[in-house]
């Protein structure tokens, strides 16, 4: 319990680390941000009103006063306002990031329903056509990139199936749970073969290590039928690393899968903070940036739950 | 070393890994030496979306340029991109995650929280971040996937490290009185040659990836220079009328990436002593 | 035929093809009910495997039974030939009719499920007992394994207990099902010898209370003396000599036989002690090193700020003298201080408060007088460098040129300490335990001390292994006036090598005194118990107690100060801490 305490400790720590490294880096960024949100027409401003739309966005102090006045919106829940949307940061994020959730479940679902059952089965069989077969396909789906996985899908239903996938304005599950199901299959299978091979090695590799420990020896010394050894005796154990992959891998995914959004036309978070970034939207790429850290380490906080909820060592060690 | 190439050329995946990755190579180097089939940026109006043939191997693009020629001197940017970018990472990693290990205390935790910090970060997205603070093109994407593997090499590192300082032959070299430039280079960095060898190979299959990623939103190499990115990035508008420019990098991609994932996994094998028993 | 178990030319190979690659050769012996076999061997000798080969374990580590008969005779008389039994028949043999122990209880029991249902899961599944019934007979197995308090243990967690308490959840679990063959496979080996002592007292009691027929497996044939019906020794896969105990230890036919029971060091309350340095007055010998009130304590922190909430007292007001050519055994059991205590000499960690001083060596070339052996030979030499290169560090570190000269000098060395002379140009790998050992030894001799600290120099090494590297030890001793300090937990090895013993225990030394005093005629009663159970060939039938004291806890809070019990002087090496 004292580590998840250590790591609850860390949490505010790495999140300022967070804000003052985008802060900084946003404001690197050449060029400046009136310009960009304006595109043309702000060669019509004058400097009068330009100097008016900077005070009304905060541009016109220095650095440490904008960070200063950032930080205790951030603390008081205010993200600020986008430029380029002209509303605040947060409403921005929470109409694009359900998409993101729902694309990362998705994945993660597909990924674990996949990949955990043959690994095991491999691992099971080990040197069997099977296992050989299953380390194969792992092998070659993890080194498929996904946007190469997704030009390709495209490509097979396209050119072999005359099918295009479904683009159009995205659907909110909310509204029409099939349509926005028939949007999110094919990226959500591509994330999800990626996804899934890393499951599939290393749920294999886990079972494999663990097949072969002393304890696994002892029941079956104790006489326990094969498939109580792999489920009761062995899984548990071999969950643990399949936990923590998936729990960075989806932390991942909940920043926005940029590429995969940008080939499907789907308004994630990761088309946002692509966006963002090359309109100079500072607040926008402050606070998605930050929000999506957030997430991950959230995620990793309960990545931890879940070992000690897995294991007593870490959930009773005083240590 | 020549050891470890003949027990990877032994490995069964190790084999196949090894051919891809010298082909790739060579294709690389003949193309810097520039010596591909055409010159990979000249346009012939009239050659225009060819298809496979024995004149273009691989067709032509849109401009009428030879898709081999473009694919081999691709290769070599996004060879060059990763191995640069990987070395870069690695050198920092190393030293960041040696001394973290060896001095520990507030050495260690700012090391570490700093590193925290970018891995808080989906790697496309720090990359991405990164590009946009110092404009697009082939050095930034080499700086940028730098940056994104530092803080994962670091770790790499300091962990066999702590646990090396606390091995006993650590502890004899100080009962020698030995230095702690012997100790740091002779008894830690020296033993965790092998477990990073593993990861900078499986490193440089992720730098491919992100660098194709990069390029295919025009934000790595930047036209009219090739890259396997890049080509994909052209293709996709094509694909029904001209499948191989699809197809021919995508799939060259897979294969440089199959090839340095099957390296890697032959060389954990080989470097590991539970399995190196087995493989005997 | 009344046999429990007959085996028959039972063979045992491993990998993708066993044919080549065979562990065991032709092994044939009889169980009858209620007997115990004891099975001797060194690494290697193929008794794990012949014993994991009965309930067909072996199966699942890679090996596979390629000939001969294991005929197990179940309750009702019938036969089962376990080398042919498919695995659906094994399933129902293992536990029910075959349990079995290991030698690491820590990592044989699984991590993540609690102790109760590790234990209720065979009550449930193999007698079909409901949830509430299972329970109950798991925690009457407890019970019988002595564990106290064993209703609340039943939550526990594998990691909560203790080594010793673990072992005894082992052998619960093992004798659930009232099996009619129980095998252990070195179970008491990474226990502590008093905590084997209770083991092995426990083991004698359940199987007079079961009948179960035992197969024990060992390294160490001084630890069945008082407990096996037979014993069989096994060398390279094959039985060299089986018989009755009495037979087997007295009339010895096979060299291998002989050479266990003579060669290796076996403990005999101080009648076989060292004799060759005279232990004249201590007021005027030498003395190579001087150790005064040495104490060591780690912080230990509590709360989310990491305040320091106390200290663990690891070794408290430690005084010794190490007179010049002697061997100081220290010995104590895990936790008792005895390695923290070589290690402050060394300066590998730092005393609270305390003076060493090491005087200098005779020709004052040195700085550095005080040299240290390691347990693990493995460990303590990196993989990455040669052996030359290991031998040079020494050199390298006090700012001597690795030259001519200093290149003679590790030929030398390696020569004296029996390895061959192209051995500077290879990698540790390449040798065995017992030669790396060696290769330790001759790297701490490269810079001349005058003091060797050996911590648990031997402990890695295979028994036999250990009386040749013993005896080196002993040879240099001479050539080099070396004086040791010789820290183990083995009291055999000890009273071989040691002029002097020193009793530690908790921190503290209990007693101290010459070897043959000191094993014969104990006066403290710490040093009473560990002598007690310290196995030897010459206590035939010795009965194990099952005794349960634990030791106190070190952890102790911040302004603790402890006060020493007064010493009881015998006579000028021998005394001894009072007792309340």
């Amino acid at each position: 319990m004292r580590y998840l305490l250590n790591r609850l400790l860390v949490f505010p720590l790495v999140m300022f680390g967070v804000s003052v490294f985008v802060f900084v880096a946003v404001r690197l960024v050449p060029g400046d941000a009136i310009t960009a949100m304006l595109g043309t027409e702000s060669g019509l401003l004058t400097p009068a009103q330009r100097d008016a739309l900077a005070a009304y966005f905060g541009l016109d102090q220095n650095w440490l006063v904008q960070f200063w006045r950032w930080l205790s919106g951030v603390l008081q829940g205010d993200l600020g306002i986008s430029t380029t949307f002209g509303e605040p940061v947060l409403t921005v994020i929470l109409r694009h990031f359900p998409l993101t959730l729902e694309l990362a479940i998705l994945s993660m679902l597909i990924a674990l329903a996949i990949g955990i059952p043959s690994g095991i089965y491999a691992a099971t069989r080990k040197d069997s056509v099977a296992d050989f077969s299953v380390r194969v396909v792992a092998m070659v789906g993890q080194s498929t990139p996904s946007f190469v996985v997704a030009l390709l899908l495209i490509f097979v239903l396209s050119v072999g199936f005359g099918v295009l996938p479904q683009m159009g304005t995205f659907v909110p599950f909310s509204e029409d749970p099939l349509r926005n199901l028939g949007q999110m299959i094919l990226p959500a299978f591509t994330l999800g073969t990626a996804f899934a091979a890393a499951v599939i090695r290393i749920s294999r590799s886990a079972m494999l290590d663990i097949l072969s420990e002393d304890y696994v020896r002892t029941a079956r010394s104790k006489g326990m039928p094969r498939r109580r050894v792999i489920w009761r005796h062995a899984f548990p154990n071999a969950l643990i690393p399949v936990v923590t992959l998936s729990g960075v891998e989806f932390g991942y995914l909940l920043g926005g899968a940029v590429l995969v959004e940008q080939i499907f036309a789907l308004p994630g978070l990761g088309r946002v903070v692509l966006d963002a970034i090359q309109q100079r939207d500072y607040a926008l790429v402050q606070g998605s940036v930050l929000f999506i850290a957030f997430n991950f380490m959230v995620i990793n906080l309960l990545v931890d739950l879940a070992y000690a909820a897995l294991d007593p060592r870490i959930r009773l060690d005083a240590k | 070393m020549i050891n470890v190439l003949w027990d990877i050329a032994r490995h069964p995946s190790g084999r196949v890994g090894l051919t891809i990755v010298t082909v790739f190579v060579i294709a690389a180097l003949v193309a810097e030496l520039g010596l591909t089939p055409y010159d990979p940026l000249e346009q012939d109006r009239i050659a225009r979306l060819q298809g496979p043939s024995g004149v273009h191997l691989f067709g032509t693009d849109l401009f009428g340029r030879d898709v081999l020629s473009r694919l081999m001197i691709g290769v070599s940017q996004s060879f060059t991109v990763s191995f640069l970018s990987v070395g870069a990472a690695t050198l920092a990693g190393t030293v960041l995650g040696l001394t973290a290990a060896w001095y520990g205390g507030l050495w260690d935790g700012i090391v570490m929280r700093c590193m925290d910090v970018f891995l808080a970060f989906p790697a496309i997205l720090l990359a991405l971040l990164i590009i946009a603070v110092v404009g697009p093109g082939g050095w930034t994407s080499i700086l940028a996937i730098a940056i994104v593997y530092t803080p994962i090499f670091t770790r790499v590192v300091r962990g066999p490290a702590l646990s090396l300082k606390q091995r006993d032959f650590v502890d004899a070299a100080r009962t020698f009185g030995s230095s702690r430039g012997y100790i740091l280079t002779r008894h830690l960095a020296l033993n965790i040659v092998a477990p990073l060898s593993v990861q900078i190979t499986l490193a440089l299959a992720w730098a491919l990836v992100t660098e194709a990623g990069l390029s295919f939103l025009g934000l790595g190499t930047q036209p009219p220079h090739a890259s396997l990115g890049l080509m994909l990035a052209d293709a996709r508008n094509l694909m029904e009328l001209a499948p191989w420019l699809l197809l021919v990098p995508a799939i060259a991609l897979m294969f440089a990436v199959l090839g340095f994932n099957l390296l890697g996994d032959a060389l954990r094998d080989i470097l590991d002593p539970k399995t190196r028993k087995a493989l005997a | 035929m009344t046999a429990l178990l007959s085996v028959r030319d039972l063979r045992v190979g491993f990998g993708a093809r066993p044919e080549e690659n065979t562990v065991v050769h032709g092994v044939s012996f009889d169980l009858a009910p209620g007997e115990t076999l004891a099975i001797v061997g060194e690494s290697g000798s193929g008794k794990s495997v012949t014993a994991m080969s009965l309930n067909r374990l072996v199966d699942f580590g890679g090996g596979s039974v390629l000939g001969g008969r294991i005929d197990f005779a179940d309750a009702d008389g019938t036969v089962t030939d376990l080398a042919q039994a498919d695995e659906h028949v094994l399933e129902r043999v293992r536990g029910r009719q075959i349990g079995m122990i290991f030698q690491e209880a820590m990592t044989s029991l699984n991590p993540v499920l609690s102790i109760g249902a590790q234990i209720e899961e065979i009550f449930r599944l193999q007698h079909g007992l409901g949830r509430a019934a299972a329970k109950e007979a798991a925690r009457a197995a407890l019970e019988r394994v002595r564990i106290p308090d064993a209703e609340r243990r039943l939550s526990y967690a594998p990691h909560q207990l203790s080594g010793g308490m673990q072992q005894r959840v082992m052998i619960a679990i093992a004798l659930a099902s009232n099996p009619r063959l129980l095998i252990a496979d070195e179970p008491t080996t990474a226990l502590d010898v008093t905590i084997q002592a209770q083991i092995m007292g426990l083991l004698s009691q359940m199987k007079q209370e079961t009948g179960t027929g035992l197969i024990f497996i060992t390294h160490d044939i001084g630890l069945v003396a008082g407990f096996a019906d037979r014993i069989m020794v096994m060398q390279n896969g094959e039985v060299v000599e089986q018989g009755d105990l009495d037979l087997v230890l007295d009339r010895p036919q096979h060299p291998y036989t002989r050479h266990l029971l003579e060669a290796v060091p076996h403990f005999s309350d101080g009648k076989s002690a060292r004799s060759d340095h005279a232990t004249g007055p201590a007021a005027v010998k030498p003395r190579a090193l001087t150790v005064e009130d040495l104490t060591v304590r780690f912080p230990v922190k509590s709360g989310p700020l990491r305040r320091r909430s106390g200290n663990v007292h690891a070794v408290e007001g430690v005084s010794f003298d190490l007179f010049k050519g002697e061997t100081l055994g220290i010995v104590g059991e895990s936790g008792s201080g005895k390695s923290t205590t070589a290690r402050a000499i060394l300066e590998l960690v730092r005393p609270t408060r305390g003076r060493i001083s090491a005087g200098r060596t005779v020709d004052g070339e040195t700085t550095k007088p005080v040299q240290m052996v390691f347990q693990n030979p493995n460990a303590s030499l990196n993989p990455r460098l040669t052996v030359g290169q290991l031998l040079a560090e020494p050199l390298i570190a006090i700012g001597h040129k690795v030259d001519r000269l200093a290149r003679d000098r590790m030929a030398a060395l390696i020569d004296r300490v029996g390895l061959p002379n192209d051995a500077l140009a290879r990698y540790p790998h390449e040798f065995s335990g017992g030669q790396r050992q060696r290769l330790c030894i001759a790297r701490a001799l490269v810079l001349n001390p005058s003091i060797l600290v050996l911590d648990e120099a031997v402990s890695a090494l295979d028994v036999s292994v250990q009386a040749r590297v013993l005896d080196l030890l002993m040879d240099l001793q001479h050539e080099f006036a070396l004086s040791y300090l010789f820290v183990s937990h083995d009291m055999a090895v000890v009273e071989r090598i040691a002029h002097r013993i020193a009793v530690i225990y908790a921190g503290s030394i209990v007693e101290i005194g010459k070897t043959a005093e000191v094993l014969a005629a104990p006066k403290h009663s710490y040093t009473k118990q560990l002598i007690s159970a310290v196995p030897s060939i010459h206590r035939r039938r010795h009965a194990f107690s099952v005794d349960t004291r634990s030791v106190p806890s070190l952890i102790r809070p911040l302004d603790w100060e402890p006060d020493p019990a007064p010493w009881v002087r015998l006579n000028e090496h021998h005394m001894y801490r009072q007792e309340a």
